[in-house]
């Protein structure tokens, strides 16, 4: 009941400030495009970095949509409601979360085979592209969201949320990229892909309850 | 719940922010039907103080508590910002914070009860201060709860608006409900106050 009011809520909040919703997109698919100009158009130097050029450019996406996460609701006064209701504070943490991806993460991944195809990638690993950012950028959306949570009180915490997040964002990092070099190369993807599916697993079950304890940290207690 | 067994008592309660004192010595015993004015100069930590009280602030010494553990699903706080989105309408913004402190009520009925007849599909943005602290306060309209914690209610309001927030307080409290707020005006006679100054509190009841 709360968790779908929270998340009926969180979807139009997003949904009527577009910018939100367009800018990671938008900078996930500028910064792709231009690497090609910058590097060289030979597709085998493309097919070479673009696993990199791709999970990098969508982990920076994810990054910038998380720095204003909690700030509207704190500046607002939403987020003392939130803590101050009776309702667990993860219930709601986990409707914004996931109204968060939906409409900021799973764009980057519906454009992603678009991007591949221009950097180059071999049409067989489209799908490999697809699902490993399926995977990790919820994963990126939940560790970035502890981060936000406690950075939230700060004015300007963009720099230390950076600080904060990349070293956990990593591990998503080297199997998101790893999984689709794998791909490219023709090896086995089925374990790699597990591995961050594991990854998802851990951050999508314990990320919520770090996300409402960092809220809480930074209301005071 | 029986409204007699609601009961908050503080007792020494003592704060420090940034190295320097709020208050100290803060001791009170409040129940049902009770109606708390806090004042004090600014600064004095009025919000602080509610904030403890509703247990978003954790640094604090000395004793808070509540009757018992369901204090919370009994609390309707409204705290300094009236809590309201822009992007979201009156309607919208109400039926979320209902759901988030499951309260029941009828949100038209409070709306129009607030004046905002009219105003409910209207984006937040483009309200006054003064009609979204209506927004805000149009939560003491729907399901009665046991215990209001208002953080300058009267704040932006008009008026008319006033006389209507006093006589929905007093007769909150006349059904029961415990009521501890900060504002300098004064609802009513039968007010107790606790005056924060100079790290002091005083307590007129």
């Amino acid at each position: 009941m709360a968790f779908r009011a929270a998340l009926s809520r969180e979807l139009l909040v997003l949904w009527r400030s577009p910018a939100e919703i367009i800018n990671p997109l938008f900078f996930f698919v500028m910064v792709i495009s231009l690497f090609p100009l910058a590097i060289s158009p030979r597709p085998e130097t493309l097919a070479l970095i673009a696993p990199g050029v791709l999970w990098v450019a969508a982990l920076l996406a994810v990054m910038l949509s998380l720095d204003g996460l909690f700030r509207r609701d704190q500046e607002s006064g939403v987020l003392e409601q939130l803590l101050t209701s009776p309702v667990m504070t993860v219930v709601p943490v986990t409707a914004k979360l996931l109204a968060h991806w939906l409409l900021t993460g799973l764009p980057l991944v519906l454009v992603s085979p678009v991007l591949a195809h221009m950097l180059q990638l071999p049409d067989r690993v489209l799908g490999v592209v697809m699902l490993s950012l399926l995977l990790g950028t919820p994963a990126l959306t939940v560790i970035g969201a502890i981060g936000s949570a406690l950075t939230v009180g700060l004015n300007r915490g963009g720099i230390l949320l950076a600080v904060l997040v990349l070293p956990l964002y990593i591990p998503v990092l080297i199997f998101g990229a790893g999984v689709i070099r794998t791909a490219v190369e023709g090896g086995p993807v089925p374990g790699v892909l597990a591995i961050l599916g594991a990854l998802l697993a851990l951050t999508a079950s314990l990320g919520p309850l770090a996300v409402a304890a960092g809220l809480k940290i930074s209301s005071g207690n | 719940m029986s409204d007699t067994t609601l009961r908050l008592t503080l007792e020494q309660l003592q704060c420090e922010r940034d190295d320097r004192e709020l208050f100290r010595d803060v001791s009170l015993t409040a129940r049902a039907g009770e109606i708390w004015q806090i004042t004090g100069a600014n600064g004095a930590g009025k919000t602080t103080l509610l904030r403890i009280l509703v247990g978003l602030h954790g640094f604090y010494e000395g004793r808070r508590e509540w009757w018992d553990e369901s204090w919370r699903s009994e609390l309707l706080y409204l705290g300094h910002q009236p809590g309201v989105r822009e992007e979201l309408t009156p309607l919208e913004n109400l039926r979320f914070t209902c759901a988030l402190g499951a309260q029941s009520g009828d949100p038209m009925a409070a709306l129009s009860a607030v004046g905002l007849r009219g105003f409910e599909d209207v984006p937040a943005a483009h309200l006054s201060a003064g009609q979204k602290r209506r927004v805000a306060l149009a939560r003491l309209w729907l399901e009665r709860k046991g215990v209001w914690v208002l953080d300058e209610p009267y704040t932006a309001i008009d008026q008319d608006g006033v006389a209507q927030l006093d006589a929905q307080i007093q007769q909150a409290a006349d059904a029961g409900t415990l009521v501890l707020y900060t504002s300098h005006h004064q609802v009513g006679d039968g007010v107790r106050r606790l005056h924060l100054a100079k790290g002091r509190a005083e307590v007129r009841a």
